[in-house]
């Protein structure tokens, strides 16, 4: 019985192991052609190590594009909707959750239908709104339609309705106010669910794409995400050079993963489960 | 009677529910709900220069439906959806049924699994396009030494819809398989207890027992992930682009509004396939939900 249970567990650690090379080899590929030299990449036969680390690809991106700008566009507009969403989305998650107030049904139900509309809908108003404000090639449009999210108040309204309503009776009886109460006794105990909201807002802005394509054609305001895209339209086949500007703009984001696994897994499955 | 008449609310608890639902409310409204309706309208009128538009009538949607490349946009998101989806499914519930035996490093595994999910899809698309160079691309080298001459994966219009495919599945493997990993461990031990004094075995029970209770969570992932699948855009611009002549078998619907809102400048038009891919979505939903009686297991 023990040794085919010891069978078993290496036939699962074979196919594990398979399965987790075909997802790292492309990271560690990235990474090794990033130190390559040109000829070295290009090479056929194949070489898998440089010979020696060209780290001049990593100078290079930084010469040819503003990168360190673009870092730093995509650190402020991801803080900025982190920042906004956790404000807005926890007020009116709390008040969802634990306020009585006329209207609260259809309310609630109007803003889930955001959830449901795929975001090309909402898009092109979006930008002619910009426009209007004159926000386009400014930070300003990239955060704002942003700070406000649907699925943040979704997520922390079902933290919120988790808590027990006692826990606020006897503030109540002392005559605090619903806001005291949201932030001096619910709040502190949402951390973990603010902690989800914050990782998922970062993320997807970290990582997204199409909207700061849409608003953003000036260098100096663009997010690492289009000044890839940039990259590659200028360097089309410099591989090592591709491959050092995305190392530069995924190790970030990779790092915090790391740090912060247990939220993405936490926020994932709750909105696996409910 | 009237609704305000027939419960009592306290006021001034009333009032700061308003006061704190204002701010995301208000901009929930400003940014997405008005939108939402100015698209609508949008897509029954026609844009000229300068960003006048008149009205059009149906005449947008009488384009789409004569319009090959509209045809070829849906065939080709359609094919994305229901080959890339069920595939990733598959692959992360047989992943998650793995990492929840009594075996060591299931935090590494899950991990390494999780790690093409939070990389940006930019960056993602760049390794691949790199990896699939069909003169010194990785894949090719290796087929190469295999004897086998690689195909131009990009390049090939029947065969990048495919690389494309493979792509879309293992950026999302490792999503899904974190809701299945959280719908598994809801799986209560007796179950597989009383099917080890049958001696039922590892197959079995996945089979007779894992996979039917872990049917409300499949239906949930799936939903989502078709629904995702629906909107790729990031891989196709990136790996693809407008210069690729692949881009006619690979072009998804999202790829198509983003070029005829942004590029072309044909709003009105970019306004009814944004129309069409929410009715899609809509359509999807509604059909997995009646389907959901017949193969969901609710315990």
């Amino acid at each position: 019985m023990t040794s085919k249970m010891n069978a078993a567990r290496i036939v699962i650690h074979v196919i594990l192991i398979i399965g987790a090379v075909a997802m790292v080899f492309p990271f560690l590929w990235m990474v090794l052609t990033s130190l390559k030299t040109m000829e070295e990449a290009t090479r056929v036969p194949i070489v898998f190590f440089p010979a020696q680390p060209v780290w001049a690809n990593y100078s290079g991106v930084l010469q040819l594009l503003p990168f360190f700008e673009f870092f730093v566009n995509t650190v402020l507009v991801a803080s900025a909707k982190v920042i906004g969403q956790l404000a807005f989305c926890s007020l009116a998650a709390y008040a969802f959750a634990k306020i009585d107030f006329p209207g609260k049904h259809l309310l609630f139900v109007l803003s889930l239908a955001v959830l449901m509309v795929p975001g090309q809908v909402y898009m092109l108003p979006q930008f002619l709104i910009m426009r209007d404000l004159h926000w386009l090639n400014t930070l300003k449009a990239l955060i704002v339609p942003g700070l406000f999210s649907a699925f943040g108040m979704f997520m922390l309204r079902q933290f919120f309705m988790s808590l027990p309503n006692e826990l606020a009776e006897a503030a109540k009886i002392d005559g605090c106010n619903q806001f005291k109460i949201y932030w001096r006794i619910m709040l502190p105990l949402t951390v973990p669910g603010l902690m989800a909201v914050a990782i998922f807002t970062m993320l997807a802005s970290w990582n997204d794409l199409m909207w700061p394509l849409i608003v953003n054609s000036s260098p100096d305001k663009m997010t690492l995400a289009v000044g890839l895209s940039l990259l590659q339209g200028q360097f089309t086949t410099n591989f090592p050079v591709l491959m050092a500007g995305s190392v530069m703009a995924t190790i970030p984001m990779l790092i915090i993963f790391i740090f912060f696994q247990r939220y993405f897994v936490e926020g994932i499955s709750m909105t696996g489960s409910k | 009677m009237k609704w305000w008449l027939g419960r009592k609310y306290n006021k001034t608890d009333v009032m700061w529910a308003f006061v704190m639902i204002a701010p995301n409310l208000l901009g929930l409204m400003f940014f997405y709900m008005w939108p939402v309706i100015q698209t609508f309208y949008f897509s029954f009128t026609e844009w000229g220069d300068f960003g006048k538009y008149h009205w059009a009538g149906l005449s947008n949607y009488e384009t789409m439906l004569h319009d090959p490349d509209v045809w070829h946009t849906l065939r080709n998101t359609l094919l994305y959806t229901f080959l890339s989806v069920p595939i990733s499914i598959a692959l992360s519930i047989v992943v998650a049924t793995l990492l929840n035996q009594k075996i060591k490093f299931v935090y590494v595994y899950r991990t390494l699994y999780f790690l093409p999910v939070v990389t940006m899809p930019a960056a993602v698309a760049m390794v691949w396009k790199w990896l699939f160079n069909s003169d010194y691309g990785l894949l090719n080298q290796l087929l190469h030494k295999l004897s086998i001459d690689g195909p131009m994966w990009l390049t090939d219009p029947m065969v990048a819809p495919f690389a494309v495919i493979l792509v879309g599945v293992w950026s999302s493997i490792g999503y899904n398989m974190v809701i299945f990993l959280a719908g598994l461990q809801g799986i209560s031990k007796s179950y597989y207890e009383a099917a080890d004094l049958d001696g039922a075995g590892f197959i079995r029970k996945f089979w007779t027992i894992t996979l039917p209770i872990l049917s409300p969570t499949v239906f949930f992932a799936s939903l989502i992930s078709i629904i995702n699948a629906f909107q790729v855009f990031d891989l196709i611009w990136m790996m693809i682009g407008d210069k690729n002549i692949s881009l006619d078998t690979t072009q998804s619907l999202v790829y198509f509004f983003y070029e005829q809102a942004f590029v072309l400048n044909n709003e009105g038009y970019a306004a009814a396939v944004a129309m069409l891919l929410f009715a899609l979505i809509m359509i999807v939903t509604i059909i997995q939900m009646k389907l959901q009686n017949k193969w969901v297991h609710y315990e």
